[in-house]
């Protein structure tokens, strides 16, 4: 007998997490010591290099639109063109992403435009073992 | 510590290999530089040298041009990896562990788009949070100063039509054919605003230096083909908060500059021709600026006024650069020396900068790590 277990799609990347509510967010740490900013969770905060200062906060969901490129070529199998964005986002995190919601031609795309960071499904794409994925994405706010 | 000399330097021909291993292209180099310094394997106290992507590279080349047991490393430094190479075998000459060293830095590139690869484990994240891959990458850097200064598609655009024009002068480039500003620009769309002209040319290649003490370069009475290394700095990305969410070529490359001027005792107005890491058209503009050969914002006015153009006030990637000339990740630091010691030594041909005295190299990869040379004319 196979037990059916619901479980929650997977995240695309570690530091998207899920919390007590069951909704998904991107989790950064900030340092104690030099309040340098990070998504990562490495040994020491590689602004100050102190140990143990780095503490977890839950990134805010609204940015600025701060560089892009808009992809015709990529690796076999990625669907063409998308915005591939780097935002601020309000309390000093930058993610990197897709921007959706927004034509793929430059005079669509205004720099500093305000984003909302929202989470769905990764595309459809699923791993070896069928499990699905959760990512974030950017949307004009 | 004394100064360190470049008397034997070549690069081949940048081409694709066709089934040549790196280690094979390495070697010819290698045996020309060795050549041109008249001297052989068995004069050779170390050797550096460098490959992105073929692992034990020092060895496997020892045993094309001579299994002489001296030390010898394999270098990778993403695209540092040359001028790595070469700098530590200059530190080799400078620590006294040998009057002569060499370093060479070959490749054997993949084909394609690099960058991007997927997760180990889950599903590949290329598409679905941006882009890793190389052009892309490069243009959001480019679009950051599109953002702050009003750098356009055509400016962009521009450094490609240069770096074509500048090889079809140099023979050793893989391309010498002019590409006029409508074909940069209305070429394949790559990743906005790179095209498929404005983006480095995958190819294989492979160039070698020897360097010696000065002491030993006035015992052999070789000044006659040497050329001073007057600086060597090497940066790796201080912490930024952007970085490495968004890769950072400025920062470290402003501070291996900054420690090169410093310890040549120059500024850029000092160089007369610089070699430097245009990967993709987006960065050479940047580069400007990191450099200070210009002031922040600048870099747009001055590919519009052709002021690094052959003839301009201070030209940019004679070679054809990254571009045009091509792109063999680990040939490219000392193929950059190349460039520089023909037009020090006055054997630049129809690319030649009239009494170039200064010229400055500089590379940098993603991860990030920087490499700045100046070289001098021995008057």
């Amino acid at each position: 007998m196979t037990e059916t277990v619901t479980e929650p799609p997977r995240p695309a990347l570690p530091f998207i997490r899920y919390g007590d509510d069951g909704k998904p967010h991107v989790e950064a740490r900030r340092c104690s010591n030099c309040q340098a900013v990070v998504t990562s969770n490495p040994y020491a905060c590689p602004s100050c290099g102190k140990r143990n200062t780095l503490v977890p906060f839950v990134a805010s969901n609204k940015g600025v639109l701060h560089s892009y490129s808009i992809v015709f070529r990529s690796f076999p199998g990625v669907q063409t063109p998308f915005i591939s964005a780097i935002v601020d986002v309000e309390g000093g995190v930058t993610l990197k992403g897709v921007l959706r919601g927004v034509e793929a031609r430059p005079e669509a795309i205004k720099f500093g435009m305000p984003v909302k960071v929202v989470f769905d499904d990764a595309l459809g794409r699923k791993d070896r073992q069928g499990h699905s994925y959760i990512s974030y994405f950017f949307e004009p706010a | 510590m004394g100064d360190v000399y470049i008397v034997g330097i070549d690069m081949l021909k940048f081409s694709k290999s066709a089934g040549v291993p790196p280690e094979v292209l390495g070697a010819e180099a290698a045996i020309n530089a060795m050549d041109e310094a008249g001297v052989t394997i068995k004069d050779i106290g170390t050797l550096y040298a460098g490959s992105a992507f073929t692992g034990g590279i020092a060895q496997r080349l020892q045993k094309q041009i001579g299994q002489t047991g001296i030390p010898s490393a394999s270098v990778s430094n993403a695209c540092a990896t040359g001028a790595t190479a070469f700098r530590e075998a200059m530190f080799s000459v400078k620590a006294g562990m040998t009057n002569i060293a060499l370093a060479v830095g070959c490749e054997v590139m993949p084909r394609g788009l690099l960058g991007g690869a997927g997760e180990p484990e889950g599903i590949t994240t290329e598409g679905l949070t941006g882009s890793a891959t190389m052009p892309a990458v490069f243009a959001e850097a480019g679009q950051e100063h599109a953002a702050k200064y009003g750098t356009t598609f055509a400016q962009f655009a521009k450094v490609s039509v240069k770096n074509h024009h500048h090889s079809t002068l140099n023979p050793k480039a893989i391309y010498q054919v002019e590409t006029p500003l409508e074909q940069v620009m209305g070429a394949e769309m790559i990743a906005y605003p790179n095209t498929k002209l404005m983006c480095s040319v995958n190819v294989d290649g492979a160039a070698a230096a020897v360097v010696m003490s000065e002491e030993e370069v006035r015992r052999r009475g070789l000044m006659d083909r040497a050329v001073k290394v007057r600086a060597s700095a090497l940066a790796s990305d201080a912490f930024q908060t952007r970085n490495p969410t968004m890769h950072d070529v400025n920062l470290a490359t402003q501070m291996a500059a900054n420690w090169a001027y410093e310890q040549g005792g120059l500024g850029p107005n000092d160089i007369d021709l610089i070699e430097l890491h245009d990967c993709f058209a987006t960065a050479e503009l940047l580069h400007y600026e990191n450099l200070g050969i210009c002031g922040p914002g600048e870099a747009g006015r001055m590919i519009d006024d052709g002021e690094t153009a052959i003839g301009g006030r201070i030209p940019v990637n004679l070679s054809g650069g990254l571009l045009s000339k091509g792109h063999p990740i680990a040939a490219t630091g000392i193929a950059n020396l190349y460039e520089l010691s023909c037009h020090l030594r006055g054997k630049a041909g129809a690319r030649q900068v009239p009494n170039a005295r200064f010229g400055l190299a500089h590379v940098v990869g993603l991860g990030t790590v920087s490499a700045v040379h100046i070289l001098e004319k021995v008057s």
